[in-house]
Order: C-alpha cells, then structure tokens, then sequence
C-alpha cells in the first residue's frame, strides 16, 4: 500500500518536547512547583503534538520528517504510521496521568533526588515517542538504547544495594541483548540488502537465506529484551525495586511495550508477514510467546510482592501481543495492537493502586493485604477494574483485544493458541481475583487497617480513578485505538 | 598567507616551544597564554587547509621552494587534512584544560612541560602533513622523544615507564628507519608519492617485501598493537594525567595514519593486499588485540590503567578495519581515528579531572564522585558510552562501519570481537558508573596527609574540578555527539575521497 | 658452503649490520641493568647508521666534492666515480636523534636511581613489590 506522505517537522517537536523539558527542569530544581509545573507542560505539548497528527493519519496518509543522515543511505528518520501512532498515543497520554501521579508519590513519600528523577522521566518519554515514530531500524535502535540508559538511573533510584543489583540485571538483560544480538543482527540486513527501512512487505525477501532469516529472527525476538520473552525476561521483576510512578508506566507502559512494538515493527516492517508465512516461522513465534504467557502466570501465582505480582502478569500480557502479531491472521494483529492501548490502560491502573496502597499504609505484599478494601474502598474498586481488564472480561477493554485475538487464533487455525489463550486468562482471574476479595471480604489482622478511610493523597487517587475510568470506556467506546489497530494492520496484510 | 598553510602548522607550535623554553626562566606565566596562541594558530592553519584541500583537491607545499624529488614536499589530501584538524583540536582542547592540573602537577617545571606539549605537537602533525618517508621518521622521533619525557616528569613508576616506552619506542622507530633505508636501496627515493611511481616496476623483490615488513613492523611497535602492546599500559598510568590526556588520544592514531600511508601511498593497495599474504594474519592479531585488550582492561584496578588497556583495544579496531580491506572496513578505520582520538581524550580528561581532586585513580576510591562531580562524570558517561558504542554518540557509527566492513569481508571472528568489547566496555564503564553512583562518598586515606584543605574534605559538598578544565571537557563530550550526528556527511565528504576508489 | 660464503663475503657490509643490530637488540631484551640497556639500544641505533653509510659507499668512487671547478675544460662528471652523499646527510640527522633519545634515557635512568637507589631491575621490581604493589 502506499500512502500519501507529508513531511512535517510535529513528529521531532512530540519527541523533542520533553526532551527539551530536561534543561528547564535541571534549571528549576530550586523551586520545585516551577520544575513539575515544566514536566506537565511537557507532558500536555507531547500528547497535543501527537493529536495533532492523529486526523492525518486516520485520513490514511503518513507524516513524516527526516533529522539527519548519520550514515550513507541511512538516515535518522521518524515517520508516522497507524501503528506508531497507536502507541505514542496511549504513550503520551499516561504520561501526563503519570506525571500527576508521580507528585502525589514522591511528595508523599518525600523522596530524595526529584529532579534527577523527572528529568529522566522525560527523558524516557522522548525516546519512547522516538521508538514509535521511528521509520527505520537504525532510529529506532538509537531510540531504544536511549531509552535503556535513561531509565537506568529511574530503575536504581533508591541508590541502595537492591537497587544496584537489579540495576546490574537490568544493564545486563536490556544492554546486552541489544548490543549482542540486535546490533550484529541490524548490521548484517544493513549490508546484505542495502536499507533498513521498514516497508509494508518487509525488506529481506529473496535477499537473505532461510536458515539465516531463522538466525534473524530469534535474534531479535530475544535480542529486544524490553519484550521480556523468556529467558531473557528477569529484568523486569528485578525493576520493580524502582519508584511506583516508573514501575506504572516505564515498566506496565512504555518500556516494555517498546520491547514488543519492536519485535512487531521487525514481523511487519522488515521481515514482512508473506516471508514468515512462508517460512512457517509463524509457529515458532506463537510456541515462544506462548511459553512466556503459561510460564509467567504460573510464577505470577507464587508471588506475594504486589509489585512483582504485577511484573510477572506483565511479561504474560507481552507475550499476548507478540502472540497476536505472530498469528500472522488479520484479526490477531488487531488484537494485538489493541493490546498494548488496552492492557496499558489496565496494568497502569493497578500499577498505580500498588503505589497508592504503598504511600498510605507502607504495605507492599499482598497476604498483607487482607482487609485493605475497607480502609481504601476506592483505590481497591479501581484495582478491581485493572484486574479486570488485564484479566479480559467485559466490561472492560481488556476484553475487545483479548476477542480479537481469539477471533484471530481461530482464523489461523491455531487452536492451541487458543487454549493458551484461555487457559492463560484463568490463571490471571485466578493471581488478581483473590487480592480483591480478600481485601474486600475478609476481616484485616489484628492491628492492620482500623483507622478511619485513608485513602492516598488527591494527586495519587486521581489518575488512578481515570485511568480505571477510561479502561471501561474503551469497551463501550474502543474506536480511536481500533480504527488505528485496523488502519495499521491493513497497511501490514493490504486490503 | 593561505598558500603557507602546511608551513605555518608545523612551524608555530615549533617556534613556539622554543620561544616558550627561553622565556620560562624570566616569567613562568607566559607559558599558557604563548602555548595556547601556538595551539590556536595551528589549529587555524589546519583547518583552513582542510577547507583548501576540501575545494581543490590534493595540495603539495614544497618547502624552501625545492622541487620533490629532491626538496621535502608537504603533501595534503583529505585524509591527512581532516586528522591533521582533529589532532590540532584534541592537542589544543587538552592544553586549554591544562593550566591548573599543570600548575599543580609541575610547580616550577611548568615551562618544561610546556615547551615540550608544544613540540609533540609539531612531531605529530609533522607526521601527518609530510610527503617524505625520512622526515615522517625525523618527526616521529620528535614526537616520541618529546612524549617519554613528558611521560617521565611524572611522580612515582612513571620514570620508569617512560623508559620502558623509550626502549621499545626507539626498538619501533629504528625498524621503521631501516625500513626506508631498504626502500632508498631499491628505488633511490625518499619521497612518498617518487616511491609510489618506482616501486611497480622492481616487484616481485625480496628487499621490498623485507621494507614492508620492517616498516610495519615498526609502525606496530609504535601503535602497541598486541602482542607488541607491553610498554603502552604502564606509559599511559603512571604519566601525569595531562600528559595522558595528550598522548593516549594521539600517539596510537597517528601512528595508524602512518600505517595508512606508508600501505597505501608508497607500497599501494594492489601490493599490500593482493601480492603478498599478511592481511589475514594483520586481522588475527586485531582481533586478539580486541579481546585480550577488552579482557585486560577488565582486570585492572586503577581507572587509568583500565582507560589504557581500552586504548590497545582500540588499536586492534583501527588496524583490522584497515585490514578487511573493504571501503566499509577501511571507512570504518578512518572514521574511527577521529572519533577514538576524541573520546580517548574525553575520557582520559575525565579521569585527569577526578585525579586532580582525588589524588589517586583506584576504583575502589571513587565512591560516591557522581553527587561530588557531576560535570566530569556526565562528561565520563558521554565518553563511555561513545566507547561502548551507544547511538548518537560517535562511537557506534564507526563501529557501525567496522562491524559493516567485516561483514562484507566474511570476517566474522573480527565481528564478534567487536560486539564482544563493545559489552566488555559496558561491563568497564557502568562498573565505574556504579561505584560512583551508588556507594557513598567516604574520605580518601592518603589524602589528609597531603592537602588537608581541600574542599574535598567536606563529604556533602560539591567538589568539581577547575572551570578551566571543566569547559574544554564539555566541549569534547559534546564533540563527541556531534561527530556522531555528522559523521554521515563526514564519510560522504571526505573519507570516501580518502581511501582508494577501486575499493567496492 | 662455497655459496654461502661468497654470499657473507660479497655482502659483508649487511652481514655486519645485522650482527651489529642482534647484539643490541640482545642486550636491550636479556641485560638487567637499565645503563646495559641503554648501551645496547645505542649498538642498535648504530648498526642502522652504519647500514645506510654503507649503501651510500661505492668501491672505488670519491667524496662528492668536485675539485675540477670550473677551469674551462669539459669534464663529464660521472656519478660513479663519487659516493652518495644522501645517506650520509640523512644520518646526521639520524645521529642527533640517537644522542637525544640517549640522553633522554639516561635522564630518566638518573630519575630512576634517585628513586629506587639502584639501576638494575630486579632490585627494582623488589622495591616496587614492597612500597606499591598493583
């Protein structure tokens, strides 16, 4: 397919606008109302930014801007598609939800180095829009090495020595995979085919071998770690150590959706979908994501950390929309796509709960939990709508993506996958479930949870109140990620 | 004036140390400002001869008039212009910052040290710039004498060091005299491009091929490609860190221009690649030279030493991208002289700012220098993370091409040694990075014997180093991205001119 | 064996220089004490020296220096009757360059002595063991 093309510099200025934020934050440090008010703006021009290109590209047409070119027919060059913009959208909204959520965190627990922390957060911000508005391997390489060093110092924020060993594991897993295998990987399609744009029929066919197309393939499914596809998945619950506000959207949200937004761009845009198919990779894809799903809810089960309750269900949901684009059937694309917005929106929210509980009761395990509903009935509500979305029940918009994957399993013909799928959402309603009804139903501890209702400060409640709001407006009301889900996938498959 | 460019770089800094030698005895603080109107004009002269040879192609400045064979020609094209820049810049940004450390490193020998900076300046690009195989030897014994007596007036092992790098260095030089005496024998000539044109005509012969390996041998020495690397470490730790800010960025890369040169212009491509069978043994050592030199760094205790054993890593890049014999592999070289030339000394300044208030490069001492120096170690993250290979610093992009070029070759071993060190450089750096970052600040013990009132002593404060090293640091780790977004039009301007056309 | 004589003998002059290169290069490697080193390093510079003196020497042929001068008659000057001077030349510089890396070296040896008490490099090392190790 090919769409009508304009250039346009808004995709730099959306990446560029909390990049720009850092400076002004590092300069307010002294006066902290000025330094968040500089992340908000931020925040607010970013998701401007990216509404605005959204009529021209639900019109079908493609924005795009070309910075420089660093390497002789490689340039550094963002452009705008459905899929890119599906992402940035759901991406850039959080963030703002997330910026407010961040004051009500850190101000509540009095946490040390703030600015340090928001100029990173933005940092972060620029390279994820940078991710999706990448249009080709090479920018979006840069992105994402960018984006694991900013979130480096967000990660070990505690400075501790539990902080620097996941920092070492998150280092290791998410810089060594992309150094070791992406790196190599890109620089051998880079020289063998002459380009890493990516285009709608990928850009290797008939010019690599079958057995070393395999060898691609596995490199950079596993070498994009920030998909956290087993094995090289134990970053992410060693992340958790990091504040809430960045567990909630760098490590629910834009972090790991950027993992598998890549691994999506390499299935369409450089290995392209007929190739797969061919090969019969397709299969391959689908076994490996669905291991991840099982295995990681299994583990979810055994948790009692919330948090890394939350991380293990997080790796899982990855793989549903690794699964979705690997089914290679047009339905599970645009489940997969809807995904990432859905189960954004739905991991955030009880993200954020986590955090919440956090800063009013210091309380983080959940057999701890039992009884909380009582002392936080909103918070818990709101948790109750997380999980229900993650978990894909109506009437939340986990359900619409977790449909269209089923839909799209069937249409593969893939029925296993399907049973994986099911047999996977038990298991989420069996980790999530329970926590609701025990903090709801069940009498606290002695000594636990007797005061009067403390619910968390405003400025945390809030953005948990709309972001479990807005999971249950996606079911009835799913159309602007739908239409882009659709959008992208029929520029991937045609027609 | 502009037609006196090739003249003018060399003799400035030359005259200048001299001027400087003479006038350290009367006021010792003119020494900074001449140094640095020295440097400056060098800097100006190279670049204005850069912007010659970018208009008009080769340039050749007779000097004294005499007309080569005979006369010593200068002869500039876009490889030796756009390093003689670089060199010029990272000589004069290290100078800038020099004042303080050298004040206080030197006391009354500053005049010395000096003189001396500005005279290995004139050896090194004096190598660069000339035409003639003799006085490219001429000068790099200036150079090398110049750099084991800076690395000499340094404090502890570094006089012994020193002499260890004048054994080997004088070992080095010497093969390669020998060398050109072979070449003399056969062609009659000394210069470069006379060579060039008479030594087609006397191949398949013994003594040329004896020449090649003398030379390159020599060269090797001199660049400490592994397993001749021995006397490199050592120079580069115990030196004063000014002086290894100078020399570790120059001495290996001008000593790989050189190798440039001499296989490329007087024994030419055809010779060096197709006649004789040494390329395959050249990568070999590379890529030993990238993996011990990786593993190496990894073991070392002292930050200095670390940053030196990444210097003979590095080596190993620049010569076996050289030696794929490719235009990516051999892009990738050239490429990687000047942005190695620019993040060496990004680090290595770095570590001179922290030893300068640390008194003391162990790892194990620099807790908690992240909260104390902020500036330098931004500056340090941008220089390590150029050495790691991270985009958009310049460092990933001549990776990139060095990656690229092995590719082509089929040269995977060379390949998997550079991802190999480039994860070896994350494990060196972020371990640095951790040290500083997350274990508090505590109190050197050595350090109220010396300079109990330093500010140093005061665990919450700041404690960055002077402004005046601290600016030409920011401009070098700034550099360093820079390069790297412009190193697209920097290899489609000039490198791409630089090294043969017949390459595919 | 006739062939390899002649061979020393017809080339004696390199067959020298190479002897001459090996035994400095031996004493620079296998000799302990820094001043020996340093004699050494100086017997291989030297051997160079001599290497390019010697290529520049014809049998037979005089100093470059034409005495007939101009008194009117047409002498052909033959370049083989006059050894080349370019070697030659090319060595002063050469010897400056030896003198000064040998004063360097003994520069810094002296700093070394005033350090360490000693030139020989074992009882170095031992020193270095003791105050500094790593």
């Amino acid at each position: 397919m090919t769409a009508q093309t304009i250039v346009s510099i808004k995709p730099l200025l959306a990446v560029l606008a909390s990049l720009l934020a850092v400076p002004c934050i590092i300069l307010s440090r002294r006066t902290v109302n000025l330094r968040e008010a500089w992340t908000f703006a931020a925040a607010v021009i970013k998701f401007a930014m990216v509404v605005s290109l959204l009529p021209l590209i639900l019109s079908g047409a493609q924005a795009e801007y070309t910075i420089a070119r660093v390497l002789p027919g490689f340039a550094l060059q963002l452009r705008v598609d459905a899929m890119g913009m599906l992402f940035a959208l759901v991406s850039s909204f959080l963030w703002i939800i997330t910026s407010v959520y961040s004051l009500g965190y850190m101000r509540g627990l009095q946490e040390h180095s703030q600015t340090r922390y928001f100029c990173f957060f933005a940092l972060s911000l620029s390279a994820t829009i940078g991710v999706a508005f990448s249009a080709n391997l090479l920018t979006l390489y840069l992105f994402y090495e960018m984006l694991s060093l900013s979130t480096y110092p967000l990660v070990t924020h505690h400075q501790d020595r539990q902080a620097r060993s996941s920092g070492r594991k998150y280092l290791f897993f998410i810089l060594g995979t992309s150094i070791g295998m992406v790196l190599p990987a890109m620089i051998f399609i880079a020289v063998k085919t002459g380009t890493l744009d990516f285009a709608s029929q990928g850009i290797i066919l008939d010019k690599i071998d079958p057995q070393v197309v395999t060898v691609l393939l596995l490199l950079f499914v596993f070498g994009f770690a920030k998909a956290a596809i087993m094995p090289f998945h134990a970053w992410l619950p060693a992340a958790m150590v990091a504040p809430t506000p960045v567990s909630a959207l760098l490590h629910a949200v834009a972090v790991v959706k950027v993992g598998v937004f890549c691994i999506a761009r390499m299935i369409t845009g450089i290995f392209g979908t007929e190739l797969l198919s061919a090969l019969e990779l397709s299969t391959m894809l689908c076994v490996i994501a669905a291991v991840t799903i099982l295995v990681s809810s299994f583990i979810a089960l055994t948790q009692d950390d919330l948090k890394r309750r939350l991380a293990f269900s997080t790796i899982g949901q990855l793989s549903y929309i690794v699964l979705g684009m690997a089914l290679l059937s047009k339905s599970a694309m645009t489940g997969g796509l809807l995904h990432i917005a859905m189960h954004a929106f739905g991991k955030i929210t009880l993200f954020f709960c986590a955090g919440a509980i956090f800063v009013a009761t210091g309380v983080k395990n959940i057999t701890q939990m039992v009884g909380i509903g009582r002392q936080m009935p909103l918070t818990m509500s709101a948790f109750f709508i997380g999980a229900l979305s993650v978990i894909g029940l109506p009437p939340c918009g986990g359900f619409i993506s977790k449909w269209h994957l089923a839909i799209g399993t069937v249409e593969a013909g893939q029925y296993t996958m399907l049973a994986v799928l099911l047999v996977s959402s038990l298991l989420n309603a069996a980790y999530f479930l329970p926590i609701v009804y025990r903090s709801f139903f069940h009498q606290p501890e002695e000594g636990m949870f007797e005061g009067p209702r403390a619910e968390p400060p405003l400025w945390c409640l809030l953005p948990l109140l709309l972001s479990a709001g807005l999971s249950i407006v996606f079911f009835f009301y799913p159309q602007p990620f739908l239409r882009l889900a659709r959008l992208a996938v029929q520029g991937i498959m045609g027609g | 004036m502009a037609a006196h460019y090739p003249a003018i770089i060399v003799t400035v800094p030359l005259f200048g140390a001299l001027i400087i030698t003479a006038l350290w005895w009367f006021d010792k603080r003119l020494c900074y400002p001449i140094s640095l109107l020295a440097g400056t004009v060098s800097l100006a002269a190279s670049v204005g001869l850069f912007l010659d040879v970018l208009s008009r192609g080769v340039i050749e400045y007779r000097l004294g008039g005499w007309p080569p064979p005979i006369g010593i020609v200068y002869r500039i094209d876009h490889l030796n212009g756009l390093i003689l820049v670089v060199v010029s810049l990272v000589s004069l940004l290290n100078l800038a910052g020099s004042r303080s450390v050298a004040e206080k490193e030197f006391r009354d020998k500053v005049g010395a040290f000096y003189g001396l900076y500005l005279l290995f300046t004139t050896g090194l690009l004096g190598m660069l710039i000339t035409g003639d195989a003799f006085n490219l030897y001429v000068l790099l014994e200036i150079a090398s004498l110049t750099g084991y007596a800076l690395i000499g007036m340094g404090s502890g092992r570094a006089a012994l060091s020193g002499l260890h790098y004048l054994f080997m260095g004088t070992i080095g030089a010497s093969l390669y005299l020998l060398g050109i005496g072979c070449l003399y024998l056969m062609t009659g000539s000394l210069n470069m491009t006379d060579i060039a044109r008479i030594l087609p005509t006397l191949v398949p012969s013994n003594v040329v091929l004896l020449a090649f390996v003398l030379c390159l041998s020599g060269l090797f020495v001199k660049m400490a490609l592994l397993p001749l690397h021995a006397w490199l470490p050592n120079a580069y730790t115990y030196s004063p860190s000014v002086v290894s800010s100078l020399v570790a960025p120059l001495t290996t890369k001008v000593m790989i221009y050189a190798l440039f040169r001499i296989t490329l212009t007087i024994f030419s491509f055809d010779f060096a690649f197709n006649s004789i069978a040494v390329r395959q043994p050249i990568i070999w050592l590379a890529v030993a030279a990238i993996f011990f030199g990786s593993l190496l760094a990894l073991s070392q205790k002292r930050l200095k030493k670390m940053l030196a054993f990444i210097v003979v890593a590095e080596v190993g890049y620049m010569v076996g991208g050289f030696w794929l014999g490719n235009r990516a592999g051999m892009s990738g070289a050239v490429l990687h002289i000047i942005n190695d030339a620019v993040m060496t000394l990004c680090v290595f300044m770095a570590a001179g700012a922290i030893v300068h208030k640390l008194e003391d490069d162990r790892l194990s001492v620099m807790k908690g220098v992240f909260r104390k120096m902020p500036v330098t170690m931004a500056a340090m993250v941008v220089g390590g993370l150029s050495l790691i290979g991270v985009p958009p610093t310049c460092g990933f992009f001549s990776k990139w091409y060095l990656i690229a070029g092995g590719i082509a070759a089929g040269q995977y071993p060379f390949v998997a040694a550079l991802i190999f060190s480039s994860l070896v450089n994350t494990v060196l750096f972020f371990r640095l990075f951790e040290i500083g970052y997350f274990l508090p600040f505590e109190q050197p013990k050595r350090y109220h014997q010396y300079n109990p009132d330093s500010f140093f002593r005061y665990s919450g404060r700041r404690a960055e180093a002077p402004v005046d090293l601290l600016v030409p640091l920011v401009i070098t780790a700034l550099l360093l991205i820079a390069l790297g977004i412009f190193s697209g039009e920097i290899v489609t301007r000039v490198i791409t001119q630089a090294i043969p056309v017949t390459l595919g | 064996m006739d062939g390899i004589v002649s061979l020393i003998i017809a080339k004696y002059n390199f067959w020298a220089v190479i002897v001459l290169l090996l035994i400095g290069f031996y004493a620079m490697i296998a000799k302990r004490n820094i001043v020996k080193k340093i004699i050494g390093m100086n017997i291989f510079q030297t051997a160079i020296i001599l290497f390019y003196v010697s290529i520049g020497s014809k049998k037979g042929a005089t100093i470059p220096i034409i005495t007939h001068g101009h008194d009117g008659v047409n002498h052909t000057v033959q370049a083989a009757d006059y050894i080349n001077p370019l070697p030659h030349v090319l060595m002063l510089t050469a010897i400056v360059v030896s003198v000064a890396t040998l004063g360097v070296a003994l520069a810094l040896s002296m700093k070394i002595y005033a350090r360490y008490g000693t030139l020989e490099e074992d009882e170095i090392q031992g020193k270095l063991m003791e105050s500094e190790p790593g």
